[in-house]
């Protein structure tokens, strides 16, 4: 029986330079690569030296899809080193910009990257010519995630306003109030992308997961929480590096995570979906069910309808958050250096985001170490293609290509992100 | 440019946070009128065809930081009317051009979990050591309406309209109180370039420096300003090695008070 190999050079419609080298021998897959060549960039190895309250921007530019998750979970980890909590309405505007930032996210990769792969275009311009009136939705939707992080983050990438402890202005009230009108279009239009999404063909495709993500006593989580899984895991933040562990493999240059003893786990929509449908909003679980969602989702295909319901929720939730606005006494706490190592975890749009450092009395970095999402997938997504392809090998090559790339882009994995863990240590004589 | 067809935009990435290429995403309102506009030939970020050169016009995010990425830069210009950099990375080398300021031996003691599975050069260096850019586009991230912009200009064959001030100006502009003056607060804005429309001194902090240095910037005399305001010599080499840290006005200025 002769090989076969299928060669993705350049994975498009993802975030980063990825390829995918997938070799055959008859219908059995001999090897399966996700290989990441996107340049490291070292930002663990120059944080060290950098004041603790310089890491929010720092480290948001790991990523220009998800900068306030790297600012999200770089704040929460200083604050912890530092014994600050940041509670009452500076959290939930946390939680608002939060909201904004997966708004955003979620509508491009539903909307520009995933859809097409769906509906048979090679993207979302293409797609545009015969269902003009649905991507324009889709960008109007992301604009509106991208204006609660321009009021207040003061821009959409690399938002300057985020500091630890808080922020440094809280806009006028009235300000805000411009939003909610936005945030009530983009419910209903939340909605309709649920049940836009639940028409598409979505291949069958299942596999039993070790789902991880953030469990929070009574909201969807965001910021904080429990690190939990649906086979045993229950840890508090500050234990993640007792439970999970990174290798570093020759095909890529970005560390794979792996859960100890038990090897590979699951991020993201799908993962904090299945293991907190019960704390979503009253409307966003019923959309999720009128669109044939179960409370746990194993079919990866699916996660362009929980991203949706995700939306919905992110609408819902700010349009709460906006609802109960109290303006906060000062824009952000004190915080007094102090030596410590701070831990923090929370919910990128692709899925949990931990940032570990270390400081001095100054409080100068020693060290520092972060864990992307689509690093703690990438094991997951080469075993969904092992998995994937037996049954489909007769296909044409192109087609075959063409389902394999999709079986990656289920994730949305942001490559950029996935190469800057690579694991630094600097020997000082 | 105005043979048969559109002009065909391309858009190419080298180490960067994508966030400047997103930008072109970001023009929700625009985007279907730039796409209706140009052809864009190869944008992998967003689509999954790709067409063969040559371009009329590239965008090129990110900085050079492999020997493989070294090569590829070449193949593009020569596939490349116009070459535009966008951003900090592409124009200074980023905030990863902070390995640039690391001595050679302790560079070499950095020790990986694997070090022999990964190639990467000593420097992150811009677009333009390496090649011929036709127009650099500045920002951590770049302003989205500058890349509007830019676009629409070199689709023109005109000059882009890129103002070369100092965020001052457009502090001024915007009516923001001077936070240095005023307030105390230690601020770049005068010796960085204009363009993000001055969004820090409203958000009550100071310029961070993301758009680098202006022409002709004075960046000694406001570093004295700013020692009068007890920021320690550590923290103003921190200031200047920031995203824009090997620009040649902030790297000099962090190299000078670098103990």
């Amino acid at each position: 029986m002769s090989g076969k190999i299928i060669k993705v050079d350049y994975l498009a419609r993802v975030e980063g330079e990825g390829a995918l080298h997938i070799k055959l021998q008859g219908d059995r897959v001999t090897d399966v690569q996700l290989r990441i060549f996107e340049p490291p960039r070292f930002f663990e190895a120059f944080l060290r030296g950098r004041r603790f309250s310089e890491a929010p921007d720092i480290t948001a530019r790991i990523c220009g899809i998800c900068p306030v998750a790297y600012q999200m979970s770089a704040c929460h980890a200083m604050e912890d080193a530092l014994g600050v909590k940041v509670d009452g309405p500076l959290r939930e505007l946390r939680r608002l910009l939060y909201c904004g930032e997966w708004i955003e996210s979620h509508s491009l990769h539903v909307y520009m990257l995933h859809a097409p792969d769906f509906l048979g275009y090679e993207d979302a311009i293409q797609m545009a010519r015969d269902h003009r009136e649905i991507v324009q939705r889709g960008l109007r939707l992301k604009k509106t995630g991208n204006e609660i992080m321009t009021l207040l983050g003061g821009r959409e990438i690399h938002p300057v306003n985020v500091r630890v402890g808080g922020f440094y202005k809280i806009p006028p009230r009235h300000q805000f109030d411009a939003l909610t009108e936005k945030l009530k279009w983009a419910r209903e239009a939340a909605l309709e992308t649920v049940r836009w999404v639940a028409k598409m063909p979505i291949p069958q495709f299942e596999r039993d997961y070790e789902f991880v993500a953030l469990r929070h006593p009574n909201e969807y989580p965001f910021n904080e929480g429990r690190l939990v899984s649906n086979k045993g895991l229950d840890i508090s933040v500050r234990e993640y590096d007792q439970h999970f562990s990174e290798e570093h493999l020759a095909h890529s240059n970005a560390l794979h995570s792996v859960l100890n003893q038990r090897g590979a786990y699951f991020v993201g929509p799908l993962a904090r979906y299945s293991l907190n449908f019960d704390r979503l909003s009253p409307l966003a679980r019923e959309a999720a069910e009128e669109a044939g969602l179960e409370p746990v989702c194993r079919n990866p295909f699916q996660s362009i309808i929980v991203r949706s319901v995700e939306i919905l929720y992110a609408c819902e939730e700010a349009l709460r958050i906006l609802d109960e606005f109290e303006t906060p006494e000062k824009p952000a706490l004190e915080v007094p250096p102090r030596v410590g190592t701070g831990y923090g975890c929370t919910e990128a749009p692709r899925g949990i985001l931990y940032h570990r450092y270390r400081l001095d009395a100054q409080g100068v970095i020693l060290d520092a170490k972060i864990v992307p999402p689509t690093s703690q997938n990438q094991k997951t997504i080469e075993d969904d293609l092992r998995d994937f392809i037996p049954a489909r090998v007769a296909l044409p090559p192109d087609e075959l290509q063409r389902q394999c790339e999709q079986v990656v882009r289920n994730y949305d994995p942001c490559i950029s992100c996935a190469t800057h863990f690579l694991k630094l240590r600097l020997e000082r004589e | 440019m105005r043979g048969k067809g559109k002009p065909t935009l391309a858009v190419w990435k080298f180490a960067s946070c994508d966030g400047c290429q997103l930008s072109l995403l970001d023009c929700e309102d625009e985007l279907l009128a730039v796409v209706g506009a140009l052809q864009i030939a190869n944008f992998v970020e967003a689509s999954r065809a790709v067409a063969k050169g040559p371009y009329d016009l590239s965008l090129v995010e990110g900085s050079i930081t492999t020997p493989h990425d070294a090569e590829r830069i070449h193949t593009i210009r020569r596939a490349s009317k116009f070459l535009v950099t966008i951003g900090a990375c592409a124009t200074a080398g980023g905030i990863q051009a902070l390995r640039n300021f690391k001595d050679v031996r302790e560079f070499t003691s950095i020790v990986y979990a694997r070090p022999e599975y990964i190639e990467t050069l000593n420097k992150s260096t811009p677009i333009a050591d390496h090649v011929h850019v036709d127009f650099e586009l500045r920002g951590c991230p770049i302003k989205k309406l500058q890349l509007l912009e830019v676009v629409s200009a070199f689709l023109n064959e005109r000059k882009p309209n890129t103002p070369p001030h100092s965020v001052c100006l457009e502090c001024k502009m915007r009516g923001t109180v001077c936070v240095m003056v005023a307030h105390g607060m230690p601020c770049l804005g005068p010796v960085t370039q204009a363009g993000c429309g001055a969004i820090c001194p409203a958000y009550d902090r100071g310029c961070y420096g993301c758009y680098g240095p202006k022409e002709t910037p004075n960046t000694k005399s406001l570093a004295a300003l700013w020692s009068g305001l007890d920021v320690s010599e550590e923290d103003l080499v921190r200031t200047f090695r920031g995203f824009n840290a090997f620009a040649e006005a902030f790297r000099k200025e962090g190299d000078a008070h670098e103990r």
